[in-house]
């Protein structure tokens, strides 16, 4: 059984929802982001997410963008964040680690090398946002089934019943479901279509389904926490980096008492009674 | 003169789901797959839409001013010493470049999906004019993205935008380009997918835009050859477009794709020289992988991060190609050259001096070339270059480059 599904199994059996941090690797400087994965596991992460930097984020707003401009002036390659992953793992052997960025990098090294690698440093998951089902297919699915990575397929509110039943069949781990229609960090959550598309999704799927984009506090958090099984937050942490460029030691802090809030509040809400 | 090879007879790219061989594709974020879809279908239901159709030939004809002349360049031709020169005018198309053709085409498919509101990205400006004239006249909303390096170098074309009632939106991000631009009308379109429609300006994006552009762009091969018959009663020998995205290139062979004595030249940016690592020839000095919702040759380092190009001409300033030109490639059907920012202003006032046609700077690309491969042909023989637009916006630039001030 892979990490991400035990991770999802302890979960439900303590009545409990993931939370799942998202950064980016190599922002603001290489050397920070391992600690940087420690201090959130130890804030309460449940599956961290992290973001392999690249010249072009399509389906990032301004925050991630910057993220990745930060880590690219340091050269932060693929390999480096496998490399990361491997060095977390020392220290880690339990917190699932999902990978999440665009596929040319991945094309670049190599699908084989790619997927060799990242066992070998100890990856649980690939998230490629401009890899869709479709096109996974005839390339990089295998070799992740093969090596036991799952991969992570998004669904979005225009994704219509065929293309959520084709991620679910296709997918592992789980369904990362893109709560609005816009970038990463935008502003303009609907609760209700929330509610209504996560039901959709859950009604088809037999995979756990994650919400993300979107989510900036606790509060959000633990609404999101009773409609889906995870909770994905992204740009509400890296913006956390961005406010201490000046100060990197504030950094690990302030991201954790983000994440312990939302931890505290996604747990209070979903606490069987 | 290249042979097509055997499969090339019967072409017919791409596949269903927009692969020309390996390249192309759909590689975009899980929100545009259905908007994509649904552009798919209404893009295969009014290509053969009589109504559709007419109505596109009325724009082309009475608003754009096609059939764009083919011109026989006589005195040019004798200059060089080699093949005679035939220059198709897309410099006289309204809005001066072949991009018309296009927006004109997405702007009418915009409106039969019900959609009010369309955004572009542009480089040189010339694709921004031209969407925005389109949307002015349909009465579309219409929001440009441009680079803030392009809205600096291109202050005409934003004003033309904005006289049109465009709004144009600098983009600051990454290199603030071309590349970014598009980044940033993609991002656009994630958000705003209900009302919006995504005029792309060239043959690169996801499927169907490669297909679709190509199909607008098409007009040119078709006039082009159509035109040669009636003047020297026979097929070209050689083709000759410059490629930025590879919209000019395509639409000018893609009618001749299976001829096999026509030879297939596309020209890319060679900016300072290819060895200086300062260009835009991903073609020629590139790799494949996958950028902007497609899988095609690349500029790219050792990490697949997607480098910063050069070229003296704004419009073939992007690090991408379109798919079917790298399957033409590959397939060995179309030979894709380069030529420097140098070799482009000495055709632009060579053609200027000898025919009185002042091209764009892109042009000037094809046509140094056409100076290059002209003289090593017989003078029996047949070429036609593409004059893909007017060079009107590249004065400053090339008046810069003589050290004036205008
Ligand atoms: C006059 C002209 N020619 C060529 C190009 C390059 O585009 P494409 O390769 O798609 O024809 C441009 C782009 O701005 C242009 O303005």
């Amino acid at each position: 059984m892979s990490r991400i599904q035990a991770r999802f199994d302890r979960l439900r059996a303590q009545g409990r929802k993931a939370l799942i941090p998202f950064i980016t690797a190599g922002d603001p400087e290489p050397g920070l982001t391992v600690p940087l994965l420690h201090e959130m596991v130890a804030a309460g992460a449940d599956i961290l997410e992290l973001g392999v930097p690249f010249s072009d984020p399509m389906a990032d707003g301004p925050v991630i963008q910057r993220a990745s401009e930060r880590a690219l002036r340091h050269r932060t390659s693929l390999r480096q964040v496998l490399d990361m992953v491997a060095e977390f793992r020392r220290r880690d052997g339990e917190t699932p680690i999902v990978l999440m960025g665009y596929l040319n990098p991945i094309e670049r090294l190599g699908y084989g090398e790619f997927v060799s690698r990242a066992k070998a440093a100890g990856v649980d998951g690939v998230l490629t946002v401009d890899l869709p089902v479709e096109e996974a297919r005839d390339a990089l699915l295998p070799s992740l089934y093969e090596a036991g990575i799952d991969p992570i397929f998004l669904l979005a509110p225009t994704s219509p019943p065929r293309r959520i039943e084709q991620a679910d069949a296709a997918g592992r781990g789980y369904l990362y479901y893109v709560s609005l229609k816009g970038v990463t960090g935008a502003g303009h959550l609907d609760l209700e279509d929330v509610a209504r598309k996560v039901a959709a999704i859950k009604a088809l799927a037999k995979l756990p389904v994650g919400v993300g984009f979107g989510v900036k506090d606790a509060a959000t958090a633990a609404r999101m926490a009773r409609l889906a099984d995870a909770v994905v937050v992204g740009s509400a942490l890296v913006a956390k980096v961005e406010e201490n460029l000046e100060a990197p030691a504030r950094i690990g802090p302030e991201i954790t008492a983000l994440l312990v809030a939302m931890r505290r509040a996604m747990d209070a809400e979903v606490a069987p009674a | 003169m290249a042979t097509a090879p055997e499969h090339l007879h019967t072409y017919r790219m791409p596949d269903e789901r927009g692969h020309f061989g390996p390249y192309g594709g759909i590689f975009v974020a899980e929100t545009l797959m259905y908007p994509l879809e649904e552009l798919k279908a209404a893009y295969e239901t009014y290509l053969k839409d009589p109504d559709f159709l007419a109505e596109l030939d009325r724009d082309l004809s009475d608003y754009v001013g096609r059939p764009s002349p083919l011109y026989y360049a006589e005195r040019w031709s004798r200059e060089l010493g080699g093949a005679q020169i035939y220059l198709k005018r897309e410099d006289l198309n309204h809005t001066g470049a072949h991009k018309v053709n296009n927006t004109i085409g997405q702007a009418l498919l915009a409106r039969r999906m019900g959609k009010r509101r369309v955004i572009a990205e542009t480089g040189a400006g010339q694709h921004g004019v031209a969407t925005a004239t389109v949307a002015a006249r349909l009465g579309l909303e219409c929001v440009v993205y441009m680079g803030e390096v392009d809205v600096e170098r291109q202050k005409l074309n934003v004003y033309r935008m904005s006289l049109l009632g465009a709004e144009v939106r600098p983009v600051s991000s990454g290199s603030r380009t071309l590349k970014d631009a598009l980044n940033e009308a993609l991002r656009d379109w994630v958000t705003n997918v209900d009302d919006t429609f995504y005029i792309i300006g060239t043959v690169a994006g996801p499927h169907p835009y490669p297909a679709m552009v190509r199909d607008f762009q098409a007009v040119i091969g078709r006039e082009a050859k159509r035109q040669i018959l009636e003047k020297a009663g026979r097929l070209p020998d050689a083709l000759v477009a410059c490629v930025g995205g590879g919209s000019n290139a395509i639409g000018l062979f893609y009618p001749f794709i299976e001829d096999d004595g026509v030879a297939l030249y596309g020209v890319e940016a060679a900016g300072l020289g290819l060895e200086t690592g300062r260009h835009s020839a991903p073609l020629c000095a590139g790799r494949p992988g996958v950028l902007h919702g497609n899988r095609t040759y690349l500029m790219e380092d050792d990490d697949g991060q997607i480098i910063e190009t050069h070229s003296i001409s704004a419009g073939l300033d992007y690090p991408g190609v379109g798919p079917e030109h790298a399957w033409l490639k590959d397939s060995g059907r179309a030979t894709y050259v380069s030529v420097t920012d140098d070799e482009a202003l000495e055709a632009f006032h060579s053609l200027t001096r000898i025919e009185g046609i002042m091209p764009a700077l892109e042009s000037s690309h094809a046509l140094a070339y056409a100076m290059k491969l002209a003289p090593q042909m017989d003078k029996e023989q047949i070429m036609i270059v593409n004059v893909s637009g007017r060079g009107d916006k590249d004065i400053h630039t090339v008046a810069e480059r003589e050290g004036l001030k205008l």
